[in-house]
């Protein structure tokens, strides 16, 4: 490994690593720095090591990743597994941790490839052993072949829920129940979207089939539920929620939920590159023009951790993004660039058309993003509950910075990632301002916690 | 806008002295170009410090040391305050030397309270400390409180007495007419007929417009906190030779700082991390604590502060204006002064002097 | 709480969960192991002593913190099985400051 290279990409993914198929040509040092053992991202997880009978019951869409995989494999980009990436700044100093051992890259350009993570929701129970993202549900299927043993409750909002009761449906596990979170009235405010999303009917189409194939299966679909909850003594036991003005239970050790995902975006904001609340999204990402590029020279994004517009798309915004830091490194002119982007830029368009309306129909409810439910822990890592953090917004601590200083919501070793949004939203709820206006939590590095015996290799590194 | 005292700057010095002033009847307005304590005040170690201070700042320190201890009496709010003493560490007998020779100055000045101690007393304060230390100089009424709640609480208690703050307000110029404070800004024209300047690291700006122009730099000064932890250590750790500084906090995390300096870009008010320090920081805290190795630091950040050439502050009346006053450049240990600063400057506003010698923090110095 | 589905030929390690010896496939994370080996809750927190399991499977919630040979705090979904591993569960902040 050198200690500078021309272009630096962070994350395995189909953006990150079609950004590197695409760049890591003509002598360019390039390397992928990737935090998983094997590359794929979350979205293609395990893609090179899966069994195929596996694969098969997964899907079409997740074996397309084998094609990005075996593609990236020709190209000459270094590609480093197992490492941690823990700092970036705008001088493009990278920090990673490779083996317990902490050392500072440089590049001329790095491209973020991030990824998305679940959007976090807290609600009651949400913390007790058995309630878990739906994401997390799909890793353990892709990276070990392992599913719920004993019945599952499906919850929330948005398509990878019903991907996941299909794929649960194939693999023979019993899915007691998917309760859809998204109100009624989302289907109605969707319905000017419509029109574009018929553009990319083949999503539609996919969904469709999914709901069909359940149905037919006898899987029980609850649509506009809401106040869901879990409860048991120390672990899930049941799933408690309201369906058409009734309250309901479920017993159930599993829960697994979905709200959609968000742009991880802790390195982009450790770095200091600006970002936006995008509504339609209900998130925060980076600032960025079509190329990727961010406002800090040098620091493009790629891929859904720079708005999320799924796997496809992170794929041909990998590859503008790799063009992009071509031209910056003067390999290519403008025009070559343009017109190798072309095909790729259309392509991104194309794949936006499914998404206002999808955003439109999966939006969550601002009740689930700002519970009024006093009692809800929000901070995962300090315990912190929905009621200080709205007790500290009447004590005159008005925005997400300084309700964070004062109960320490945000401060846990998860650094913000599961509560940030949440706590947003409080905060804007309670004093009756917008969720831009509250700003996110200001990025404290290192991104991922170091051991002081590991921070303290740098140190060597540097001294030699 | 008119009021009796415009403060600029309203962190814990700006809040301590509207406080003490809203005390003694005095209408007061803080502006602030942020939001209050955005830099130094509120994200400070929250070291409570009388050990080691500079002599001149030992009268001060010794007030501010009782203020402290009833600090509830004064803001409602104990602000998290403990006293588990602090110490400074000798590893050798140059070290050991050192703090004896600091003990027997600050002795010959009439204090007491500062105090060798040996080996033995060392590890049974602190038996968690590697074996190798031989002695130390403490202070045992020291400690800490948390930084942001003394801001909240200073803040809280001056505008329950009727202080006004107006955050997000830049002042882009300040003048004089007919013994009037006119100060233009962001958010209109603030006028009084007292200006007291309290804007830290950006102190120097108001300085220079009244005619008195200061060394002031600025520096981030870098912290690191680490995840919760059993309870371990109870006094705040330093050392006499190397850069150590750091406390276990009440949840069990601790705070590890020692005046390491991030790289700074002050207009644009963006700190970036200087990790190779950092690394240093963390190689020392383990050669002196081997056991937290494997403790994970899960924060770092950096706050902007204004540093004086000797490191002690500019205190006291204006020396080109009458009726304007300076209070800045604390140069990253004022958290402990901070209510004794209140008191005294509220009593050179008011009563023409204070109870303290103030002189050695004459703006003029520097001449 | 989960299984392991049978795909053909299984490709073992054995690694010691909370004590007891479990055969587990190579390669696949701790956390996995621990959700497909009865494990309802992975640790205990340090602020309130509640429950807790693997969350989100995917580095960011630092749920699934274990005691991995010997090491506290180890992110048991970004870590993976090796043979003879030893996996505790961890309780509060467990032993982050015994093996210095």
């Amino acid at each position: 490994m050198k200690n500078h290279y021309q272009l630096l990409i962070i994350g395995g993914g189909p953006a990150g690593l079609a950004a590197a198929t695409i760049a890591a040509k003509d002598g360019i040092s390039c390397a992928v720095l990737d935090e998983q053992p094997t590359l794929g991202g979350q979205i293609y997880r395990a893609i090179e090591s899966i069994p195929e009978q596996r694969a098969k019951k997964l899907g079409s869409e997740y074996r397309r990743g084998k094609n990005i995989a075996e593609a990236f494999r020709l190209s000459d980009a270094e590609y480093y597994p197992n490492t941690k990436v823990w700092s970036l700044n705008n001088q493009r100093e990278v920090g990673i941790l490779q083996n317990d051992k902490a050392s500072i890259l440089s590049a001329d350009q790095v491209i973020v490839a991030s990824g998305a993570m679940e959007r976090p929701v807290p609600f009651p129970g949400w913390t007790l052993p058995g309630v878990m993202q739906a994401g997390a549900g799909q890793i353990l299927y892709k990276s070990a072949g392992i599913v719920p043993d004993n019945g599952v409750v499906l919850a929330g909002s948005g398509p990878l829920l019903l991907l996941l009761a299909w794929q649960y449906l194939h693999a023979g596990v019993e899915v007691k129940a998917l309760l859809d979170v998204t109100p009624l009235s989302n289907h109605i405010g969707a319905l000017p979207k419509f029109p574009r999303a018929l553009l990319a009917h083949h999503y539609l189409t996919k969904g469709i089939g999914y709901q069909i194939a359940l149905k037919r299966a006898g899987i029980p679909m609850l649509f506009g539920v809401s106040d869901l909850r879990a409860d048991g003594d120390g672990v899930c036991q049941s799933v408690g929620f309201k369906h058409s003005g009734k309250q309901k239970t479920i017993e159930s050790e599993l829960l697994l939920t979905h709200f959609g995902v968000i742009p991880h975006i802790w390195l982009t904001q450790s770095a200091g590159c600006k970002h936006q609340w995008d509504d339609s999204q209900q998130c925060w990402r980076p600032e960025h023009d079509e190329w990727g590029n961010t406002d800090i020279s040098g620091i493009l994004v790629a891929g859904d951790g720079a708005g999320i517009n799924g796997a496809r798309s992170a794929e041909h915004a990998g590859r503008l993004a790799g063009l992009e830091a071509l031209f910056a490194l003067g390999v290519i002119n403008q025009s070559e660039r343009d017109n190798r982007g072309v095909k790729e830029r259309k392509w991104v368009r194309g794949e936006r058309h499914i998404r206002p309306f999808l955003e439109k129909y999966y939006q969550i409810p601002k009740k689930l993003l700002a519970t009024d439910i006093d009692e809800t822990i929000i901070c995962r890592c300090e315990e912190i509950a929905a009621g200080e953090i709205r007790q500290a917004v009447r004590d005159g601590h008005d925005n997400t910075n300084q309700v964070k200083f004062f109960t320490r919501c945000g401060m846990g070793p998860c650094q913000g990632r599961q509560c940030s949004n949440a706590v947003a939203h409080l905060v804007a709820d309670e004093s009756g301002k917008s969720v831009k206006e509250m700003g996110h939590f200001r990025g404290r590095p290192p991104v991922a916690p170091l051991t002081l015996e590991q921070l303290a290799t740098l140190k060597q590194e540097v001294a030699e | 806008m008119n009021s009796d005292v415009i403060i600029i700057g309203g962190g814990l010095m700006g809040s301590s002295i509207a406080l003490q002033l809203a005390m003694r009847g005095c209408q007061c307005i803080v502006i602030d170009k942020a939001s209050p304590g955005r830099h130094s005040s509120g994200v400070s170690a929250g070291g409570l410090r009388l050990l080691n201070r500079d002599p001149a700042e030992i009268p001060l320190s010794v007030e501010a040391s009782k203020m402290w201890r009833d600090i509830t009496s004064l803001v409602d709010s104990d602000c998290d305050a403990r006293f588990p003493g602090q110490i400074r560490v000798a590893e050798n007998k140059a070290d050991m030397e050192k703090l004896e020779q600091r003990a027997a100055l600050v002795r010959s000045l009439g204090y007491e309270h500062e105090e060798i101690i040996g080996k033995q007393e060392l590890y049974q304060l602190v038996p968690a400390l590697a074996p190798h230390c031989i002695g130390a100089l403490i202070n045992r009424t020291d400690g800490y409180a948390r930084p942001y709640h003394a801001l909240t609480a200073f803040r809280r208690k001056a505008e329950s007495l009727g202080v006004k703050y107006y955050p997000s307000t830049e002042v882009y110029n300040v003048e004089k007419e007919a013994e009037i404070w006119s100060l233009k800004t962001s958010q209109g024209i603030f006028s009084s007929p007292i200006l007291v300047n309290c804007a830290g690291a950006w102190a120097n700006k108001f300085a220079t417009s009244l005619g008195e122009a200061v060394p002031l730099e600025q520096k981030a000064l870098m912290l690191m906190v680490t995840e919760r932890l059993p309870h371990f250590v109870d006094p705040v750790m330093g050392a006499a030779s190397r850069k150590l500084s750091f406390k276990q906090m009440q949840n069990g995390s601790l705070i590890i700082g020692g005046a390491l300096v991030a790289k700074l870009d002050f207009a644009k008010e963006k700190t970036d991390i200087d990790w190779a320090q950092l690394a240093k920081s963390a190689d020392t805290v383990i050669s002196f604590f081997p056991q937290l190795k494997q403790v994970r630091i899960v924060r770092a950040w950096a706050g902007i502060e204004g540093f004086m050439p000797d490191n002690i502050p500019v205190l006291g009346q204006s020396q080109t204006h009458q009726n304007a006053y300076h209070a800045f450049g604390f140069s990253a240990h004022g958290f402990q002064l901070s209510p004794v600063i209140g008191k005294i400057m509220s009593q050179l506003i008011l009563d023409g002097q204070a109870e303290l010698p103030i002189e050695p923090f004459n703006i003029n110095r520097f001449n | 709480m989960f299984k392991q589905l049978s795909e053909g030929q299984a490709d073992n390690v054995e690694i010691i969960l909370n004590g007891q010896s479990v055969l587990v496939s190579r390669g696949i994370s701790v956390a996995a192991a621990a959700l497909s080996h009865q494990q309802r809750f992975t640790r205990t927190t340090p602020v309130s002593d509640s429950k807790r399991a693997p969350f989100c499977m995917m580095g960011v919630c630092y749920d699934c913190l274990m005691v991995i040979d010997g090491k506290a705090n180890q992110q048991a979904c970004a870590t993976y099985v090796q043979q003879g591993m030893r996996v505790d569960n961890q309780q509060g902040v467990g032993p982050a400051m015994e093996n210095g």
